[in-house]
């Protein structure tokens, strides 16, 4: 009753997935705000090291299944149970990974209890909320607050009626903070009666996973270009700084979009969340969703031919000239000095 | 029983391109400035309707739009590339619908077309929240592919499909009925077809037609097609407590208009002169080693 939930995903090497950790994290700072209790959920298969994995992150009570039919991830078994599950513990808040597995399930669980639920969250808070016309106060509900119209507002939303109140963060939205100390929460067994030969109408024929091969969220310097670097062989050459800063290239949902580089390089509140040592925007004007997952970077360098864009208001220097100029100059004067 | 496929398709500002003019002078958007189009990702998914109807050629192809009169034009471009007919779905009570008011007015509409597929965008750019095609399906007691990428093979009882994940692909098989979210790495939407743009260009909703002097009876008993029924709160039988600002669980508590506080930042010219300091300065600091 009244608690905290985070859905967990089980990645390919059977344990959670960093997201749902992240998750956590930020799940125990709002279960202690509320004095409620934080619980995870782990549907799957295999879950021995998964659930080795939950004692750091202050979890009070584990709802787990472990089952063949549960891994990999299918909508509806999951759904199933999850939709169940709910309408038993009555969680006040439940949240998802922002995931192609999350945003393929929150918004079907959130339609069967009829919640409402808020997608891409970059910022969660506690707080209360009046209804002056009817002179109610809710309190302490969950301030789900996200970019909202191409990232020209912020939005803070509420649900103040229905339960659990539902939201989906992105990884590395939030930051991933193990406890100082283990412990050992209550494991309770989610029963598999509920699921029907109707959950089974889908089916996996194959599977093809890959390791990431663009590691940006570990990298320490990213050079990211955006639609300003006019095409794809001028994008290209950004390779070349970042290889010899020993970093990697990221970009804007606009460079991806118009096919100057794949999408797992997109930064943003759309793409990946990241905070490096170095941020080296070329051509970037900064959309509030792509800052939403760069303005964390320890040093934003900001190189753009307008010297007023809205980037250029939290970079520590903004370079006004074109990026084909200065690119090459950043690169001699590296070399130049570095022995 | 020839195959049914619904696309669900919207029409949405042009997020994408706010350029200076589309801010007003208070900060805010100006959303009579940007450009109305086509949902991408709801673009590949006719793409993905229109390859079924290739395997199988009995299949037809309605369209579902939800929005203000103005979005017909979404109906009449689906047509242009290849659907069969088109409907729009307009009513000042779905305004202020959350997901969840907005999925239940479409799944009411989907279900006077008993379709055995529908095909729908991952999202849509003026919310990306990805969550109205599984609330849809849901509604419906649908199965749910979502993330589709490539059709693989359909048949009237079953389809196989592709799915984008994150860190690689999924084949998966699934019977019919079955709801479908289309990736936006799925293949592009074919171009209009001329001929079909002669014909389709008179396809108009009631409300458009009041303007027009032509007189449409006829044209319309030959060719129904043409027709785009406009469809309102009455027509799908909905429930008005479930629509518009009543029936949507979240609520928006504030919005504030985005203002970046002003950094100490170093203004610099493309001189070599700025870009070595610059770059002494970030090795002095061990930013770069």
């Amino acid at each position: 009753m009244n608690n905290v939930i985070i859905y967990c995903e089980q990645n390919e090497s059977g344990k959670i997935a960093d997201v749902s950790l992240e998750l956590l994290s930020k799940g125990r700072k709002i279960a202690s705000q509320l004095g409620s209790k934080l619980e995870a959920v782990l549907l799957g298969h295999g879950l021995a090291t998964a659930i080795e994995q939950l004692s750091w992150f202050g979890v009070d009570t584990v709802h787990a299944a472990d089952d063949r039919r549960l891994f990999p991830y299918r909508t509806l078994p999951h759904a199933t149970l999850i939709t169940e599950l709910f309408r038993r513990e009555t969680p006040e808040i439940a949240i998802f990974g922002a995931t192609s597995v999350g945003r393929d399930l929150a918004p079907r669980v959130a339609s069967a209890l009829r919640c409402g639920l808020t997608a891409d969250c970059t910022s969660l808070e506690i707080g209360n909320h009046r209804i002056e016309k009817q002179g109610i106060t809710y309190e302490n509900l969950l301030y789900q607050i996200r970019p909202a119209f191409g990232g020209n507002i912020i939005a803070t939303i509420v649900n103040p009626e229905t339960r659990p109140q539902m939201a989906t963060v992105r990884e590395g939205v939030m930051k991933l903070e193990p406890a100082e100390k283990s412990n050992t929460p209550v494991l309770k067994t989610v029963p598999l009666d509920t699921l029907s030969p109707l959950d089974e109408l889908v089916q996996i024929i194959d599977r093809q996973m890959e390791a990431p091969k663009v590691n940006l969220k570990g990298s320490q310097i990213i050079v990211a270009g955006g639609y300003g670097m006019g095409n794809k062989a001028n994008f290209d050459q950004l390779f070349h700084l970042a290889t010899l800063l020993g970093g990697e290239v990221g970009a804007t949902r606009a460079a991806v979009d118009a096919g100057f580089c794949g999408h797992e390089r997109q930064i943003g509140q759309t793409g990946l969340t990241v905070r490096p040592k170095l941020y080296i925007a070329c051509g970037i004007s900064g959309s509030v969703q792509h800052r939403a997952g760069m303005d964390q970077s320890a040093k934003i360098i900001s190189i753009n031919t307008d010297a007023g864009v809205p980037l250029n208001a939290i970079a520590d220097y903004a370079i006004q000239g074109d990026i084909m100029t200065v690119l090459p100059k950043l690169i001699a004067y590296y070399k130049k000095h570095s022995k | 029983m020839s195959l049914k496929i619904v696309v669900l398709a919207k029409q949405v500002p042009d997020t994408r391109n706010v350029g200076k003019d589309a801010m007003k002078e208070d900060g805010t958007v100006n959303r009579a400035a940007l450009p109305a189009i086509f949902n991408p990702d709801d673009l590949n998914a006719l793409e993905m309707a229109l390859q079924v109807k290739e395997a199988l050629p009995d299949a037809e192809i309605l369209v579902i739009t939800m929005g203000p009169p103005r979005a017909a034009d979404i109906v009449r471009e689906s047509l242009y590339r290849g659907a069969d007919r088109g409907f729009l779905l307009t009513d000042a009570k779905f305004a202020g619908s959350d997901t969840l008011a907005t999925s239940y007015a479409l799944s009411k509409a989907v279900m006077r077309c008993q379709p055995d597929l529908i095909f729908c965008g991952v999202q849509a750019i003026d919310g990306d929240t990805a969550q109205v095609g599984p609330q849809i399906a849901e509604k419906l007691n649908f199965p749910q592919i979502t993330y589709a990428e490539a059709l693989i093979a359909v048949s009237s009882k079953k389809i196989s499909l592709k799915r984008r994940l994150e860190h690689g692909v999924e084949t998966v098989e699934a019977a019919l009925p079955l709801l479908v979210t289309v990736h936006s790495s799925a293949p592009a939407c074919r171009a209009r077809n001329a001929r079909r743009v002669m014909q389709f260009k008179h396809a108009h909703t009631p409300s458009e037609l009041t303007g027009i002097a032509r007189d449409y009876t006829q044209i319309y008993r030959q060719h129904p097609c043409l027709n785009i029924e406009e469809w309102n709160v009455q027509t799908i039988e909905a429930d008005l407590a479930k629509l518009g600002l009543s029936g949507s669980p979240t609520k928006v508590k504030k919005v504030d208009n985005v203002v970046l506080v002003q950094k100490e930042s170093k203004q610099m010219s493309d001189s070599d002169a700025d870009v070595e300091l610059m770059i002494t300065e970030l090795m002095e600091n061990h930013i770069i080693g």
